[in-house]
């Protein structure tokens, strides 16, 4: 059952809220696990770790020039103010020294940190590069009970989203906190160097700045909160109503669905202002405490130069420290709550990566060559849940060139068998075989090289038609190809395409119709020459008329193939070898078709069913 | 952007109150540091204390107005910003809402819904740091230059030199930066593209055993992104540290020259000091305002998409007040049901062939009307004519005698029962998704619905019935629960018309015969027009349209048809066997 219900997601992913707020605000995940998080995902700079400390050395230097030269820029004021007061000429020989130094120290500061951001512009990139390598390597390993457990969207989002998170965060947020405690410490040092009693002052400022912060911080969380869950209702209504436009339309109900569109904007509305509202405090109050010591710096250190305690190019360093001081504290702020939106995201990110992986392949597999076709089902068991067992006990015997034909209502449990065959799931209890050998003892590759299936969701990838064909045989020439849409009777409307072969399929294959992608995953199986043939009700789009050429083709393609057919069509069913009637996860009947109209059981009653109108 | 600025209009009073507001904020931000050079050159030059102290008092007095302005700012910003953004989603939304297919395949389903949520979240947000950032930028900048000529007009030169060279800088970087950025945006779709089509194809990989082939696929995507993303964090990493240097060194220049001046007796070292800080605020604001154009052309691109969608005005109108015929009380309407197609030719916009050409028929209550044909053959196209998704080309469509064109589309839109190819449902309950057909619906009629539609076994076996929920497009229902429902959907309408678009395959046989058996009794007085691939659904039809490329290959009954009409002999001959068909 599960197996139908998956499908219907299609491959758009849903579509998130927006991530994030301005300062990170927005961002409101916690990581159920800072530390081990953290030191799971330093692990990954391990490789890199000469260049992470580099990066951290140049980091501390440039911040330390930037702090050291308001420092000596002020000893030019003073060199001016004290020469002004003093009546005597002006010392341009020694100013112009110090503006030398000053510029020396300005250009290897930016130096470092452009070396710095660029040494880590590599590190980072590189190190989420190989995260994503290793989630896509991962998810081939993964059971496809993973990937029916989940959208596609939820998986997307974790590659793309959530590494991307981890990758601004690499490149950003790590030397940005370093800096910023750099900053803040070293300023705090080159004022008390100038001044301890004016430090103490503008220090006064730390504590306001720190619990105001912390304050907003929290009050705006909730509202971003709200924000967040009403913009994903709103998300969620809009994917909703537009993918049933035609529905809604049709029963006339855009009225209601305006409406209520209007309810959740309106609600949206209310949280977001108010998170807007608030988290925009924050700046100008930092503003406000900033201007505080500013004012503070001017008026006592005004006293004390005049005083004499202290020189003028001093006050003004010390103004540039005072202007300066804050930011650090609102940039460490919003730095933590990156991080801890980052450390979620690695989370999420590692959660895939200690997902359980399919059991792997038998290391001694029998190679297998000239497979015959025979294949047997004894006392097989299998449920997707535990608990709730879909097969209980089933037997099946197939001879190889045998076509066999599974009928049933829905959700009998026919798509499962194929899951089952292509060991796309693995039994409970029992075995499957092929050629008297337990599928489990094979290789996976080796099983499914044995397969040809054309399943009910017509599968095709952007590239060109002829690209999407040869993907049956990666090796397969042009000509091949073009036999094997030829068979499946594709070739004629493939030429009838302005480009060919060549025609390039777009992201959602919109551009060829249904029936005609079905024809190309024929063709693809067809090039496949697969010993064992699936099909998968794959024939229920294509027009009537084309299917008629096609049904010649399969016919041909089964010959002296053993094939598994999963159709609705009772004609295909009639030529039918052996029929396996199925209900509720059980063959309730098999046989042929005469024999099992004679039965007079469950195949009759469906069959007549067909025509009784 | 100026044809969405229209819909700030009523926001106008708040914008002004908001510019107000930040000018005054940046003004008395601007006026701190005169005050500076005033303690500086008046207080401490005079030994004068009482003066420090008072002019720090107004600096204090300053910085709170300068405070408070901030967070009106902030208070009414906030409000126009979110404000703005929820009026444009209502506008967007309710303009899509009103979009027929043609103007609504334009665009695609998932494309409309990015722009009604993300595109227009970026705009919302635009608008906002517009307000607080976007503005002030220019007037600290311009408040500033004029505060550092009042301060130190000697020194203006330093400004006309050092404005362009930033000016210029700044320019380049956007330049070679801008297409990088682009570029990384492509190769990050390509990568997701990839991916995508590695999640829903994942049983055709494994199947042919391509897992190596696609890791390869992802591997190259995945590199090229990389390597992008390292070339635009580098040259990024130029952008910050080349920027403060440009301010570093002009600050010496500032000090260099301005010491000059002060030596030669016509500038204070006040003022000097002042000027330091104008500069600083100026290059400071036009950083600010270079950050902006980063963000701009990604707001335009939002901008642009959005307004693509308001543009389009849908083809398909109500007649004019008053000019539509009433339906229920009008007395040319005496008929009930009756469906007629007259010549109709339609095709899609930009196609040379018609997909509909030349199309009669008249189908009348207690009637079933099939259509039969192969994929491409036009009859879901039929279909969709009828509750007017499109308008034909030529002829015309009756429903009751009276054009289609000529009635509104509500009333035109109740008298159809429609069940898609496609079942899908909508978030709620299994009641709610029925009643979808008939708001006011009783528990009796839903009741009736389900039943007649075979849905009562399965709603019964849920243990919450009828108000068992149903998550987005009933992903935790079957295919044919689905199906059931939806036929449910319709049938709780007690429409005239009833329009089946190949809405039975998801049905197993045995379902789909009691359900054919159900329907029978139910849609006695209705018309029926079914659209099938299997004949064995059509073959009971009172008439059968046999569509071939978009013309009538043969209407009558399966009799008829079976003599007259190769096409649809052929139809029968590949699903059914001779013995069968007699």
């Amino acid at each position: 059952m599960s197996r139908e219900r998956r499908r219907d997601e299609g491959g758009r992913p849903r579509l998130g809220p927006p991530r994030g707020g301005p300062a990170g605000l927005g961002l409101l995940e916690k990581p159920k696990d800072f530390k081990g998080t953290f030191r799971r995902l330093t692990g990954y700079l391990r490789p890199h770790l000469g260049k992470t400390v580099f990066v951290f050395v140049l980091a501390i230097l440039s911040t330390a020039f930037g702090i050291l030269s308001p420092r000596i820029l002020g000893m030019a004021t003073t060199e001016l103010y004290e020469s002004i007061q003093a009546g005597r000429a002006i010392d341009f020989a020694h100013i112009g020294k110090v503006l030398l130094a000053l510029g020396i120290l300005y250009v290897l500061s930016a130096v470092f940190s452009f070396g710095q951001q660029f040494v880590m512009a590599g590190v980072a990139q590189k190190t989420v590069y190989d995260m994503r390598r290793e989630i896509k390597h991962k998810l081939s390993r993964l059971p496809l009970k993973y990937y029916d457990a989940r959208t596609h969207g939820e998986i997307l989002s974790r590659v793309t989203n959530d590494v991307d998170t981890i990758s601004r965060s690499l490149q950003q947020s790590l030397t940005q906190l370093i800096t910023s405690v750099v900053t803040l410490a070293g300023i705090v040092i080159m004022m008390l160097t100038i001044s301890p009693l004016l430090t103490l002052v503008i220090v006064l400022v730390l504590p306001v700045a720190f619990v105001l912060t912390r304050t907003v911080t929290k009050r705006s969380r909730k509202y971003f909160a709200g924000q967040q869950k009403n913009l994903g209702d709103l998300n969620g209504h809009v994917e909703e109503m537009l993918t049933g436009h035609k529905i809604i339309k049709v029963f006339g109900r855009e009225n209601e669905s305006v409406r209520k569109f209007e309810e959740v904007n309106n609600k949206l509305y209310s949280t977001a202002w108010k998170a807007q509202f608030i988290s925009g405090l924050i700046m100008p109050m930092m503003n406000f405490l900033n201007n505080i010591g500013f004012v503070a710096v001017c008026a006592f250190g005004g006293v004390m130069v005049t005083q004499g305690a202290m020189a003028l190019g001093d006050l003004q360093a010390m103004i540039h420290y005072s202007r300066h001081f804050t930011q650090p504290i609102t940039q460490t702020a919003s730095i933590a709550n990156i991080l801890q939106a980052t450390m979620a995201a690695a989370e999420r990110v590692f959660e895939v990566l200690d997902e359980e992986e399919e059991v792997p392949d038998n290391p001694d597999a029998p190679e297998i060559h000239a497979i015959r076709g025979d294949v047997s089902f004894e006392g097989v068991q299998f449920g997707y849940k535990d608990g709730d067992q879909l097969y209980q006990n089933l037997d099946i015997d197939v001879c190889h060139g045998q076509t066999v034909a599974i009928v049933g209502p829905t959700g009998a449990g026919k798509t499962t068998l194929v899951n089952l065959l292509l060991r796309f799931y693995d039994v409970g209890a029992g075995r499957i075989t092929v050629d008297g050998v337990d599928i489990r003892e094979l290789t996976r590759e080796d099983l499914r090289q044995i397969f040809g299936m054309v399943l009910q969701d017509t599968w095709l990838f952007n590239g060109t038609i002829g690209d999407n064909i040869a993907y049956g045989r990666l090796d397969a020439s042009e000509e091949e190809v073009v036999q094997a849409a030829v068979a499946a009777r594709a070739d004629h409307f493939i030429r009838t395409l302005p480009e060919g072969y060549n025609t390039l399929l777009n992201e959602e294959a919109s551009n060829i119709s249904q029936g005609e992608k079905q024809l190309l995953t024929i063709a693809r199986a067809i090039l496949a020459d697969p010993a064992i043939l699936i099909l998968d009700e794959a024939t229920s789009s294509v027009d009537t008329r084309t299917e008629i050429l096609i049904q010649k083709a399969m016919a041909e393609l089964m010959q002296g193939r053993t094939s598994f057919v999963i159709a609705h069509r009772l004609s295909t069913i009639r030529n039918a070898d052996l029929i396996l009637v199925m209900n509720e996860g059980q063959i309730v009947e098999q046989g042929k078709h005469a024999e099992l109209l004679v039965q007079n059981g469950f195949y009759a009653e469906l069959y007549n069913s067909q025509f009784a109108g | 952007m100026i044809k969405l600025i229209r819909y700030l209009k009523p926001f106008l009073p708040s914008v002004v109150l908001v510019l107000v507001l930040v000018l005054l904020q940046s003004l008395s931000q601007l006026f701190l540091p005169t005050l500076m050079a005033d303690i500086v050159d008046k207080g401490i030059a005079a030994d004068n204390y009482a003066v420090i102290f008072r002019i720090g008092g107004i600096m204090l007095a300053v910085a709170l107005v300068s405070a408070a302005c901030a967070f009106a700012a902030s208070f009414f910003s906030a409000r126009v910003g979110m404000g703005y953004g929820r009026v444009l989603r209502n506008k967007v939304f309710s303009h899509v809402q009103g979009f027929s297919l043609r103007e609504y395949n334009q665009f695609g389903a998932a494309s409309l819904i990015t722009r009604i949520t993300n595109d227009i979240t970026q705009v919302q947000m635009v608008v906002l740091m517009s307000m607080r950032m976007l503005i002030i930028a220019p007037l600290m900048m311009i408040g500033g230059i004029v505060m550092a000529v009042s301060k130190a007009p000697q020194l203006s030169r330093l400004i006309l030199i050092l404005m362009p060279v930033l000016l210029i800088a700044v320019s380049v970087m956007a330049y070679a930066v801008m297409p990088l950025f682009k570029a990384m945006q492509a190769k990050l779709d390509k990568l997701n593209l990839v991916l995508r089509e590695n999640l829903t194809g994942i049983r055709v990989i494994r199947a042919f055993n391509r897992d190596e082939h696609e890791q390869k696929r992802f591997d190259a995507a995945n590199l090229d992104l990389t390597n992008t993303s390292i070339l635009v964090n580098r040259l990024m990493a130029i952008a910050m540290p080349g920027m403060t240097l440009l301010l570093n060194l002009a600050s010496i220049a500032i000090i260099w020259f301005g010491g000059q001046r002060v030596a030669g007796g016509s500038l204070q070292v006040g003022d000097l000091m002042a000027f330091l800080q104008y500069m600083m605020q100026i290059m400071f604001s036009l950083m600010m305002v270079s950050m902006m154009f980063v963000m701009l052309p990604r707001a335009m691109a939002s901008v642009n998409r959005i307004n693509a969608v308001l543009e389009i005005q849908p083809e398909i109108a109500d007649p004019e007040l008053g000019m539509a015929v009433n339906l229920a009380t009008g007395s040319a309407i005496e008929k009930r049901g009756y469906l007629e197609f007259r010549n109709v030719t339609f095709s899609y916009p930009g196609a040379e062939v018609p997909v509909l050409q030349d199309i009669s028929f008249l189908a009348s209550p207690g009637e079933v009307t099939a259509v039969i044909g192969g994929t491409g053959s036009g009859k879901s196209t039929l279909i969709n004519l009828i509750p007017r998704f499109y308008d034909v080309d030529s002829g015309s469509i009756l429903v009751d005698g009276v054009d289609v064109r000529d009635m509104t589309q509500e009333s035109l839109r109740n008298k159809i029962g429609y069940v898609p190819q496609q079942a899908l449902l909508f978030t709620g309950t299994i009641a709610s998704n029925i009643r979808f057909g008939k708001e006011d619906a009783t528990f009796a009629e839903v009741h009736k619905a389900a039943e007649t539609a075979q849905a009562l076994d399965f709603i019964s076996a849920m243990p919450e019935g009828f108000d068992a929920p149903v998550a987005q497009g009933g992903v935790n229902l079957s295919g044919g629960q689905k199906q059931r429902l939806a036929i449910a959907r319709a049938l709780v309408r007690h429409p005239e018309i009833y329009i089946f678009d190949d809405s039975f395959s998801a049905l197993d046989f045995r379902t789909d015969a009691r359900l054919r058996r159900a329907l029978k009794d139910e849609t006695a007085n209705a018309t029926m027009l079914i659209v099938a691939q299997r004949v064995t659904t059509v073959m009971d039809a009172d008439r059968i349209i046999v569509l071939e490329k978009g013309t009538v290959a043969g209407i009558g009954t399966h009799k008829e048809l079976m003599e007259t009409c190769t096409v649809y002999r052929e139809i029968v001959l590949s699903q059914v066997s001779e013995e069968e068909i007699a």
